[in-house]
């Protein structure tokens, strides 16, 4: 095979992992629209930590695609 | 990624220049997020005044939202922290917002100097942990009450959590401002490519314009949300140091 398809291809299956993540954001977000929705005043309070939650996983994201990068360009 | 002969260049924007000898561009947004931050905190608490102008409140409520992290997350032992924990929010959160700025610099895009302020505060929170609990810091790495054959399983791993704490709290921001980044100019150089085809092309360019107004909006927004989080993570480190669990 090709080095720069092999490179491509690599890269494609790097990225894969935005699958869980994907999920996983879904699930931060549908759990706190619902433990806002169930008690609208723990707003403030659970609001940063979905925010943390949402950061922390975005992280994995971003390893995935800096992986993705380092196969392209490195 | 060639388009007729035209390639998206994305990476050109986190390359050094030498402004001088030994001084970069890098080096150059760096002193100006101090003169900024140092302005800001000297000038907004000059007036003093019990309705605060608008530098004033900035300058306050920048300061009460640090104070609010640091007393959430590391309690009362926490603020003889803040100073450190203010600085490095500050200095993160110019650092990204003024990477958003045309033209500008964003030197929290090189792992370099990320992985220098994720060292910082790694070496700080062993320090830390080490003068309060001395011997007893090894504790950390092994919880109590768990059975004693299970040591050669959960010491490693601890101790790797522990030392990969760098390279998390490193990553995630120079990633975060990397990928941001190269989004931005991606979608720029569609706008571009798709608008020298002519015709059609310059109503397809709109699309990726549109795109890339929203992107900067939400740069923005993850520009605030990543010191936000390098600032409570290194609160939620100095917590584990001074309380060990």
């Amino acid at each position: 095979m090709d080095a720069e398809a092999a490179r491509a291809i690599g890269a494609g299956i790097a990225v894969l992992a935005l699958f869980g993540v994907g999920l996983a954001m879904g699930n931060i977000f549908s759990t706190l629209i619902s433990s806002v929705a169930r008690n609208p005043a723990a707003r403030d309070t659970v609001f940063p930590i979905g925010i943390l939650g949402f950061a922390l996983t975005e992280a994995v994201a971003l390893f995935a695609l800096l992986i993705a990068f380092l196969i392209l360009f490195a | 990624m060639a388009a007729e002969g035209k390639t998206i260049d994305a990476l050109s924007q986190f390359e050094l220049t030498h402004i001088a000898a030994g001084f970069t561009n890098s080096n150059l947004f760096m002193v100006i997020a101090g003169i900024a931050i140092t302005g800001l905190m000297v000038l907004g608490a000059r007036p003093r005044a019990r309705v605060p102008g608008r530098l004033q409140s900035l300058a306050e409520v920048s300061y009460q939202f640090v104070h609010g992290i640091v007393d959430d997350q590391v309690g009362k032992e926490g603020k003889r922290f803040f100073p450190f924990v203010f600085t490095l929010f500050m200095f993160v959160l110019f650092g990204n917002m003024l990477g958003m700025l045309p033209y500008a610099f964003t030197f929290t895009s090189h792992i370099a100097v990320t992985f220098t302020l994720a060292l910082v505060v790694f070496i700080l929170v062993t320090a830390v942990a080490i003068a309060l609990h001395g011997r007893k810091f090894l504790g950390y790495f092994f919880p109590e009450g768990a059975p004693l054959w299970l040591a050669p399983i959960i010491v490693p791993v601890e101790v790797i959590s522990y030392l990969s704490r760098v390279v998390s709290l490193s990553v995630r921001l120079f990633a975060n401002m990397v990928a941001g980044h190269v989004m931005l100019k991606v979608f720029a150089t569609f706008v571009v490519l798709l608008g020298s085809l002519g015709g059609v092309g310059i109503l397809g360019a709109a699309a990726p314009l549109a795109a890339n107004v929203a992107l900067v909006g939400f740069e923005f927004l993850v520009a605030f949300i990543q010191a936000y989080v390098f600032a409570i993570l290194t609160c939620i480190y100095l917590h584990d140091a001074v309380h060990l669990h």
